[in-house]
């Protein structure tokens, strides 16, 4: 039996390959201590369906997202034009993220700073896969039968139309979806957009990760799956603000499906 | 017969006319103070979008019961206008129903749909002013909609109630003289919703019965040239600005922020990266980002002025709904208060833009905009495409590039990324520390 592996865009370029696809994996994803398991989850997917991938490794960072939210117009083309060069410099074609924020960046804003690629996020790429039949999905385990309930993020719903994708990986899962009031073009954001993910908010009667946990709680899930760092962590601080967090998890798409893969 | 009332109605014409013109002219300019942007690509689906956003209502209908009663306003709004044609034709050659003899029998068919329509308007009217008044639906009750957004909001409907009963007042005395053998009045066929009317008229005698009729059709007719004029000091403008203002709406995805290319030069030589120097001067350098109006680009403005208020944005805000400061609606009316100011300045001879004010600052609080999550909840809720984010944005910009007043927090995020690259402050080195874990495990 081989071990897991994470190619770099560097080792492979010194072996003269070329990856299918470049796993961006964005700041959250390499140094969030919760949400790396999803890094790794998704990166256990890669390795068990044998796609051809690599990531930047040490040379990615960050997209500049939360810069340019925050109006740093300036900081946020330095990251960007920095990683456009470092990803041509690669020729890379066609980008895999598991960060709507990531995905909408460098989808989006990096073209017109001269980054064209093909990118889709890792809710869409799971469905390609179950899709095509390369998951094998064992049934039954943890989630069967289930109630999940979709968390939908305003970077990769609103922002880019994407609705469906991470429903059909659910319910691929033999779980029974639920739907917030709140949802698809109507889902409430989680609190952490617009770079409000590094301050405080702004005073209020209620935090907005709270109003989102409650009605996610209230359709008796007891999954909230999200497809989002930030959201997963807005939502699990609101599932332990309520004292849920024995009887609900919040989890990502990659590790629900990793689960039921039985990897 | 005299010539008298012909005279007068060209004069109401005439001088409702040239106010409009006035007025438009103000609305135009004022829409223009903001900068120039060009946004005339993708026609056909321009077009598609104000044919199904505008015209088609597409997206009032999130909400069923607002969106019903609205339609049949908008339906009776379109339909009853083309009464009005008559009534000109009516006024300017001193006939009285042109188009009875021409059409016939249909004729009557068509004042009893306009019948139908007058009353579905009625109707409506009184149940919106039910939702504002009585029930207090939650959206009409903010902060930003007292004072004169509330009456405006009444005096539309109770204008239109008004007129709608004018129509039918009208019809009602019309036939009852026609009925006694008034040669100037034509007897049509039944009227269904007008003769429900007449009792209350025909106990009056024939010259007060044609003093009401002649008041009820010089009352409707100069009512809506008046409320035309009214409409152009209102939020009620919706009813035309929704069409350019979705054929201008923002057809990229809703995520992306508009690229600053005069940052991109500046960047490029940070990072010695060859990029052509421009061999002409640059041109005058306006600020980064938005603290007036003037900074924002004209569809922004041209947005404000179409803004009717509603309040699906603010109503399906993550902030306002958690007790923030921030209303996109606010942002919305804050834009068009302003260029209304500095409009009313201008023409004044005043200083205009250079009034010691601007949007931000004296409108819009940093506490507002630094509350917005970008979920774009406002700009989908919108049913005309208004995009109150775009103008959140673009204040912040102005703030952290102009004045460096970011929150504390955010400077701090900002330092992480310039010394780590990334927002949080961990080193570089150690971003690929996730991958050891895994690469020990055995592949199931």
């Amino acid at each position: 039996m081989s071990t897991y592996q994470v190619p770099t865009m560097a080792e492979m370029a010194a072996n003269s390959q070329t990856p299918e696809v470049l796993f961006w994996v964005g700041c959250a994803g390499s140094f969030d201590e919760r949400y790396k398991a999803v890094t790794q989850a998704f990166v256990k997917i890669l390795n068990k369906v044998g796609v051809s991938f690599a990531v930047l490794g040490p040379e990615e960072a960050c997209t500049g997202d939360p810069a340019r939210r925050a109006g740093n117009e300036f900081l946020f083309q330095m990251q960007a034009v920095a990683n456009i060069q470092v990803m041509n410099a690669y020729e890379v074609k066609k980008v895999v993220t598991a960060c709507p924020h990531c995905f909408n960046t460098i989808k989006n804003e990096y073209p017109a700073l001269g980054g064209n690629y093909e990118v889709i996020h890792h809710s869409e790429f799971l469905q390609q896969l179950i899709n095509e039949g390369k998951v094998t999905l064992q049934g039954g385990g943890e989630f069967k039968g289930k109630k999940i309930t979709f968390h939908d993020s305003c970077y990769l719903g609103r922002a880019n139309g994407v609705y469906e994708a991470p429903r059909e990986v659910i319910k691929a899962l033999d779980v029974e979806l639920v739907e917030m009031k709140r949802c698809r073009t109507k889902g409430l954001c989680c609190g952490a957009g617009g770079a409000q993910m590094f301050k405080e908010p702004e005073p209020g009667k209620k935090d907005i990760n709270i109003e989102r946990t409650e009605e996610a709680l209230a359709t008796g899930a007891s999954t909230i799956a999200v497809g989002c760092p930030f959201c997963l962590t807005m939502m699990t601080d609101g599932v332990k603000n309520k004292n849920r967090e024995a009887d609900v998890q919040v989890v990502d798409l990659a590790e629900l499906l990793a689960k039921n893969m039985g990897i | 017969m005299s010539i008298l009332p012909q005279l007068a109605f060209v004069l109401i014409l005439g001088v409702a006319g040239f106010i409009l013109a006035k007025r438009i002219q103000f609305l135009r300019r004022n829409i223009l103070l903001g900068k120039a942007e060009t946004r005339n690509d993708q026609p056909e689906n321009r077009w598609k979008a104000m044919l199904l956003v505008a015209l088609g209502q597409q997206k009032m209908f999130k909400r069923l019961v607002p969106a019903f009663l609205h339609a049949l306003i908008y339906v009776g709004f379109l339909v009853i206008n083309l009464e009005v044609l008559e009534f000109v034709l009516d006024g300017l050659l001193g006939t009285h129903r042109l188009f009875a003899p021409v059409l016939g029998g249909l004729y009557t068919v068509a004042i009893n749909v306009f019948e139908l329509l007058a009353v579905a308007v009625l109707v409506s009217c009184v149940a919106f002013l039910v939702r504002r008044n009585v029930m207090k639906v939650e959206r009409f009750t903010k902060p930003e909609l007292k004072g004169w957004a509330a009456l405006d909001a009444n005096l539309i409907l109770v204008i239109e109630i008004i007129l709608m009963f004018a129509i039918l007042t009208m019809n009602a005395t019309d036939q009852i003289l026609a009925d006694r053998g008034d040669a100037h009045y034509l007897v049509l066929g039944p009227l269904f919703f007008s003769s429900f009317l007449q009792p209350f008229f025909e106990g009056l005698s024939t010259p007060a019965l044609v003093a009401i009729e002649r008041f009820a059709w010089w009352f409707h007719i100069a009512g809506i040239l008046a409320f035309a004029v009214y409409v152009t000091y209102s939020k009620h403008l919706h009813i035309f600005l929704a069409f350019p203002n979705t054929w201008y709406s923002n057809l990229k995805p809703k995520g992306e922020m508009v690229n600053m290319p005069e940052v991109t030069q500046e960047v490029n030589m940070m990072l010695g990266i060859p990029t052509e120097v421009p061999t002409e001067a640059p041109a005058e350098i306006g600020r980064f980002g938005a603290k007036d109006i003037n900074d924002l680009s004209w569809v922004n403005v041209l947005n404000a002025y179409s803004c009717t208020e509603c309040g699906r944005c603010t109503s399906e805000c993550p902030a306002n709904l958690t007790g923030k400061k921030l209303s996109p609606r606010k942002i919305m009316m804050d834009v068009r208060d302003r260029a209304e100011e500095v409009g009313k300045s201008l023409n004044a001879g005043g200083p205009g833009l250079a009034d010691g004010k601007s949007l931000l600052g004296d409108y819009i609080s940093k506490e507002e905009i630094n509350a917005c999550t970008s979920c774009n909840a406002c700009v989908e809720a919108c049913p005309i495409n208004i995009d109150p984010l775009s103008i959140i944005l673009q204040m912040r910009r102005y703030v952290a590039m102009e004045e460096s007043g970011t929150p504390a927090q955010w400077n701090s995020m900002f330092q992480n990324m310039e010394t780590s690259f990334s927002p949080w402050k961990f080193s570089p080195s150690d971003r690929f520390n996730w991958s050891e874990k895994v690469k020990e495990e055995e592949m199931k």
